[in-house]
């Protein structure tokens, strides 16, 4: 009776191991991204960047005379599932280095496969602990949140606002940030006299800005978060007039968050992005200006849509990985680990790029730009 | 002959897990054996739960939530060893289990789904809002339990999913014998009774509060058993696994497989643990895919996929 249960059982695992082998290819690189899931607005830019960047790059002529391969996963932003891909990048599809890793969720889960295999990997999730301790195999390319929070601070003491009040989203993004800012806000000589947070899918923050407003001596708001919460809080922000300088986070930087929020709302909140954002307004002798100029126009006719500093972040990895294949000349792992680690002076749409040992990131704090959200639209600051 | 049935059942998994290794090209084939057996273990515990006692839990996942932190966190704070921090989040889950069910098995109908339901949002949001503690959303490691580098001393040298895939499956088997065991044990008798009916098992002296509660007790100690495991190979924790969309994965695969049979539900972690590995292209309908086999096995196959199938081909042979 039960060896029919049996012979059932045999047949869905045969059916199972019916996965198929890849086939043998040139250059292959692989990655793995939150296209689906909570965090698609990251992973999707990301995604489509890679697709079109290798398409360009195979259409000139691939890079060391062979076509690339990409082969990407949509981990849902699972890192569970996300681990699963690693693996299945390093030992079914055998590539020679991996981007990806959207969240920092996901690139925490996967960093250890990588250094086990001894493949290079580059992550485009924001947290230090990715980079720090620095691990050989691991690099990643968007700023840290310490460095936003750095940013901030440096623009509020140059116009003397030396009490602020923080409100903070309490997902992945929002908490990071959060933990950061308060780690180095002393070094500025700014205090922060009220602490709030709110649920990344909250729908009104007056409670918690009415308590801010109410604190005596607040000079300046910080809010530290990302998706739709940054959005809610700057709208609140107007409808209770608070009228004070409100900072948001490099996680709005993109055109959607104005949009979202309403340009009167909007008007005069500034925050730190990359040159990508504004690559109109960048002046003519800037070295970023011709790389973000052409990434944005190509992005956007093939996809319709705005880029995104998330886009940005993919097209940095494959850029200074395409870098260090062409310095290290053969697509060996530890080749292009060795290269990877002596990017120096690469420009990308973040920053400019000079890796070494020590550090894993390559980028400064000329990285980020802040700039002031004025009749819709964006403005330099500086 | 009720005994060879489930030594069958227990040669049949054994000789499956320890024969497929033959047929895989590469080590990722491991990896996701690993993980049919980690879900495979927590669906063995809800077969305990919805298949013997006919009782449905939303929010198993907060279960396994506590497994897997529990292997993260005890080694810190408490200095215990991995695999022992593994039993301590069992007994805590089981006394969690034993704390919410008390009360709300003594109630008829849907109250412990909804009670769980909760229960596994209450977890999920814990682990996620504490961050100083857990590591917020962006999780935590788990350190090595140095089983491995024990084999090696040993002179038994596996590679990392090897090793794992052998120890989850060895897991797995003695969950599914102590499974079967308890299926032809009193206490799996009266659990059959009572979700025959209540009424009819409480007339036969059947002390239904009690059993339920038990089974409720023993499904949360699979579960977090299956959670310590995954952390244990993953060697990195987030608060997704304790997640509701985990705990309505986990009902899926033991109502796909066929609730009432141990090596069914197991079938149903099989299948849906690699379903999106097979389907990576069609990642974005992965969701609509997972609830159209769903319905169809509802509708079709109401006992599950295995014991439908099963029943059909053994009719096909008169």
């Amino acid at each position: 009776m039960r060896l029919h249960t049996t012979t059932t059982a045999l047949g869905t695992l045969a059916l199972v191991l019916g996965l198929a082998a890849p086939a043998i290819a040139d250059i292959r690189i692989g990655a793995t991204l939150s296209e689906t899931g909570p965090a698609a607005f990251l992973g999707d830019p990301e995604a489509k960047t890679l697709k079109l960047l290798v398409d360009e790059i195979n259409a000139a002529g691939g890079v060391l005379g062979e076509k690339i391969e990409l082969i990407v996963y949509d981990d849902g932003g699972d890192p569970n599932k996300a681990r699963t891909f690693a693996t299945r990048l390093v030992e079914d599809d055998e590539v020679v280095a991996v981007i990806g890793g959207t969240t920092t969720g996901t690139s925490m889960a996967i960093l250890q496969v990588f250094e086990d295999a001894e493949i290079p990997f580059i992550s485009l999730a924001g947290a230090i602990e990715i980079i720090d301790p620095v691990r050989p195999y691991t690099f990643k390319t968007p700023h840290t949140d310490r460095m936003a929070c750095a940013k901030i601070f440096a623009d509020m003491k140059a116009r003397g606002l030396t009490k602020i009040g923080m409100i903070s989203g309490s997902d992945g993004f929002g908490a990071s940030m959060h933990k950061q800012c308060l780690q180095i806000v002393g070094d500025y000589g700014i205090e922060v006299l009220a602490d709030e947070t709110y649920g990344p899918s909250d729908a009104d923050m007056t409670p918690q800005l009415t308590n801010i407003k109410g604190k005596e001596g607040v000079q300046a708001v910080l809010n530290a978060g990302f998706g739709q919460g940054p959005a809610i809080v700057t709208r609140n922000y107007q409808q209770l007039a608070v009228g004070l300088p409100l900072y948001q986070s490099h996680g709005v930087a993109s055109d959607g968050f104005i949009e979202l929020a309403g340009a009167s709302a909007a008007e005069g909140i500034r925050l730190p992005g990359t040159a990508l954002l504004v690559a109109k307004l960048l002046p003519d002798n800037d070295p970023q200006r011709p790389l973000v100029t052409a990434y944005k126009a190509s992005f956007e006719a093939a996809t319709g849509k705005p880029v995104s500093t998330f886009g940005g972040y993919a097209h940095d990895a494959l850029r200074i990985l395409v870098d260090a294949l062409n310095r290290a000349g053969k697509a060996e792992p530890q080749a292009i680990r060795d290269a990877i680690e002596a990017t120096s002076g690469l420009v990308g749409t973040t920053g400019t790029v000079t890796m070494s040992a020590e550090n894993h990131l390559g980028l400064d704090l000329s990285a980020f730009r802040m700039l002031e959200i004025k009749d819709g639209g964006w403005k330099l600051v500086e | 002959m009720r005994l060879s049935s489930k030594t069958t059942t227990l040669l049949a998994l054994a000789a499956l897990i320890a024969l497929a290794p033959l047929f895989f090209p590469s080590s990722y084939y491991f990896r996701v054996g690993s993980l049919i057996f980690v879900n495979g273990l927590a669906v063995t515990g809800l077969v305990v739960l919805t298949g013997y006692a006919g009782q449905i839990s939303l929010g198993h996942a907060g279960f396994v939530g506590i497994g897997a932190y529990a292997c993260a966190l005890a080694p810190v704070h408490l200095g215990l060893n991995p695999i022992a921090a593994a039993v301590v989040g069992a007994a805590l889950s089981g006394g969690i289990a034993w704390l919410v069910g008390r009360p709300i098995l003594r109630l008829k109908g849907y109250y412990l789904a909804v009670a769980s339901l909760g229960f596994g949002a209450l977890v999920s949001m814990v682990l996620a809002n504490e961050a100083q503690v857990t590591g917020g959303p962006d999780g935590m490691t788990v350190p090595d339990p140095g089983l491995r580098a024990l084999l090696k001393s040993a002179g038994l040298d596996l590679s990392n999913s090897a090793f794992w895939y052998a120890f989850s499956g060895i897991v797995l088997v003695i969950g599914a014998w102590l499974a079967l065991n308890l299926y032809h044990s009193p206490t799996g008798r009266a659990l059959r009774a009572l979700h025959g009916s209540e009424v009819a098992a409480r007339t036969v002296g059947v002390d239904v509060a009690g059993f339920k509660l038990r089974a409720f007790v023993i499904s949360a100690f699979y579960a977090s058993l299956s959670g310590s495991l995954l952390a244990l190979q993953n060697k990195f924790i987030t608060p997704d696994v304790a997640g509701y969309m985990h705990s309505i994965e986990l009902v899926t695969m033991t109502v796909l497989g066929g609730a009432g049979s141990v090596l069914g539900a197991i079938c149903g972690a099989m299948i849906l643990t690699t379903l999106p590995q097979v389907l990576t292209v069609f990642q974005e309908y992965e969701q609509v895919m997972l609830g159209l086999v769903m319905m169809l096995v509802m509708i079709f196959m109401r006992d599950g996929l295995l014991p439908s199938l099963s029943r059909k081909i053994r009719g096909r042979g008169k």
